[in-house]
């Protein structure tokens, strides 16, 4: 199991680059014998999936960027705005935030993941086969598998009044750290974001687990001789061999951190105030409650826009050399 | 493997439980104020005396939960098979056809790996209003499959790419047509592909929240997970009830998940690639 889906993921990868080469030389001969015709007919299998893609994707984004340069409340006549959308984006102090708490979440639905992912996958090298093995993999995608939603619900419970946090608090005699901490200023977010590193980290953890166990021992072999600790040997050995796992880690990460909305919705619908609000939320309610619909398709673009800045160069630096 | 000190692995064992521990508290902290008494304010983590095992009874007819399922259901049924079955019509023609400027399709596709759903919902919701398909389930399907199709398409394509064509030259030499070469040789070759997109493609249906909330009102024709926001809603209030209904909507993926364990964890593994 562990080689099949390990391989995986350099699996697309090196199929993209032999690809675009295989078109120039060993297809030749073939191409005469199958014909012009047969290779322009061999659109219609494309076609279906593209027609999809574009009516409900790409229709839809293009709708996307015409709706920010207009003022538009969805029902009457809407009015050129050209960039004074974009404008409020960047100069709001709300919207301004609200864009930095996405920001804030990454550092919990992706850097305490990879970190504690590397440090456990770094102990353990591998999880045993068996049924304990089998038995921790599985608990451990449970948060992957249910939805965000009720993850949302339970953790809302958590760290609720009577929740289990206040409960452990209280059990070590710390009644006094005890609060709603999905409902007062400064924890608000914090908490959020510990949701989703409960989300996020089982995923990690497994996945870097994975490529632990394919790196070649006697690196670590070579580097104990040459009198490496095991802080050496990590930066030397381990987080090398572990790029692209945690470049993969990373992207999925931090694009659900950046396009959060399910467990905000559900834990605090953005507040107190808006310190929980993110970019997704912020989007529903522009568009939906206060009829906004050119200034939500602003932050829209916005939004996506910052995903691929974020994630670009992740994509570039974990895989280009490899 | 002995290389690794004894401390160290103890250190590495003890987290991975912690992880597992830590992972399992929110679900049993629901369990146990689930079986508390209706009408009482459940503390964290407290085995009830008396398990009011007859709550789950309960927020099933107040979930309405025969509906959810065939709502769920029939979502899936929609998108599912027909999402599957273009992504791999695509990826075998431009992963093994290598159709002509195959490459800009493709180009344009992976442009929409990384789109946050958030960016197209808003014309999506006015989309659907003028084709006369909000509130229906058709408004949630609909769009799925165009969104699901970056991904599918890489990913059968990433599949396609690697069967080698001596493979097809074969069966044109015996006389069949690429429609009986693509169900003849190609989908039985690319099962397990095929295999993990569908469970993921399940799993990403069954808990899509942000469409289903946006363009279907009415909870019975949702997803699981829109049904699930609508419950919270509506019982926010009743601590015990929301639990129990939350933990009701939470079991039949839970099933499933149990049953094909494996080929979800080696599907998601495999799929976090998107992106």
């Amino acid at each position: 199991m562990t080689s099949a889906s390990g391989s995986v993921p350099a699996g697309p990868d090196t199929a993209f680059r032999s690809g675009r080469g295989d078109t120039r030389s060993p297809v030749r001969p073939h191409r005469k014998r199958w014909g012009r015709t047969v290779r322009w007919t061999g659109w219609l299998w494309v076609l279906p999936a593209l027609i999809m893609y574009a009516v409900f994707v790409l229709r839809p984004l293009v709708l996307t960027v015409q709706y920010s340069m207009y003022h538009w409340n969805g029902i009457g006549a809407a009015r050129w705005a050209g960039l004074e959308n974009y404008l409020t984006v960047f100069t709001d102090r709300d919207l301004l935030k609200i864009i930095s708490n996405a920001f804030i979440l990454i550092i919990f639905f992706s850097f305490i993941p990879v970190i504690l992912g590397l440090l456990v996958a770094s102990l353990v090298r591998r999880i045993t086969t068996g049924p304990a093995g089998t038995m921790v993999r599985t608990v451990l995608f449970l948060p992957q598998v249910i939805p965000l939603v009720a993850a949302g619900i339970a953790w809302s419970w958590v760290f609720s009044t009577n929740g289990l946090v206040n409960q452990a608090l209280r059990a070590v005699g710390l009644d006094g750290v005890t609060r709603a901490w999905l409902g007062e200023f400064d924890t608000a977010l914090p908490a959020v974001g510990v949701i989703g590193t409960w989300v996020m980290l089982g995923l990690c953890t497994i996945l870097l687990i994975t490529g632990m166990s394919k790196i070649d021992p006697s690196l670590y072999e070579a580097a104990r001789i040459d009198g490496a600790g095991p802080v050496r040997e990590f930066f030397a050995v381990t987080l090398p061999s572990l790029r692209q796992e945690i470049g993969i880690c990373l992207t999925v990460t931090i694009i659900a951190a950046l396009a959060s909305f399910d467990i905000v919705y559900i834990s605090t619908s953005g507040g107190p105030g808006l310190q929980t609000t993110v970019p997704g939320l912020e989007i529903y309610r522009l568009a939906f409650s206060q009829r906004q619909v050119g200034l939500a398709s602003a932050l829209a673009v916005v939004l996506m826009v910052l995903v691929l800045v974020c994630v670009l160069p992740i994509q570039r630096l974990t895989r280009g050399e490899k | 493997m002995n290389l690794t000190t004894r401390s160290e692995r103890l250190t590495g064992r003890i987290f991975l439980i912690a992880l597992v521990v830590v992972t399992l508290l929110p679900f049993l902290s629901m369990l146990s104020a689930a079986l508390q008494p209706r009408g009482t304010v459940p503390t964290g983590l407290a085995w009830p005396t008396d398990p009011q095992w007859g709550n789950f009874a309960d927020a099933f007819t107040a979930a309405n939960m025969g509906a959810l399922l065939k709502s769920s259901a029939l979502i899936v049924a929609g998108v599912v098979p027909v999402g599957v079955l273009i992504a791999t019509m695509a990826g075998f023609g431009l992963g093994h056809l290598r159709v002509p400027g195959g490459h800009l399709a493709f180009g344009l596709l992976l442009l929409g790996l990384t789109l946050p759903f958030e960016a197209v919902v808003t014309p999506l919701y006015y989309q659907m209003r003028d084709l006369g398909l909000l509130n229906t389930r058709w408004a949630i399907v609909l769009p799925l499959i165009g969104l699901y199709m970056p991904f599918a398409v890489f990913w059968m394509r990433a599949h396609f790419i690697n069967v080698p064509r001596e493979l097809s030259e074969a069966a044109r030499v015996d006389g069949s047509n690429t429609w009986q070469l693509f169900w003849r040789v190609h989908v039985p070759l690319a099962r397990p592909a095929i295999a993990s997109l569908t469970i993921l493609l399940f799993l990403w249906t069954w808990n899509q929240f942000l469409l289903a909330i946006v363009l279907v009102d009415d909870a019975t024709k949702r997803t699981m997970a829109g049904a699930l926001g609508a419950f919270q809603g509506q019982w926010g209030t009743d601590l015990v009830l929301l639990c129990a209904g939350s933990l009701l909507i939470l079991t039949p993926t839970l099933i499933v998940f149990l049953i094909f364990q494996r080929q979800f964890i080696k599907a998601l593994l495999q799929g976090s690639v998107k992106g």
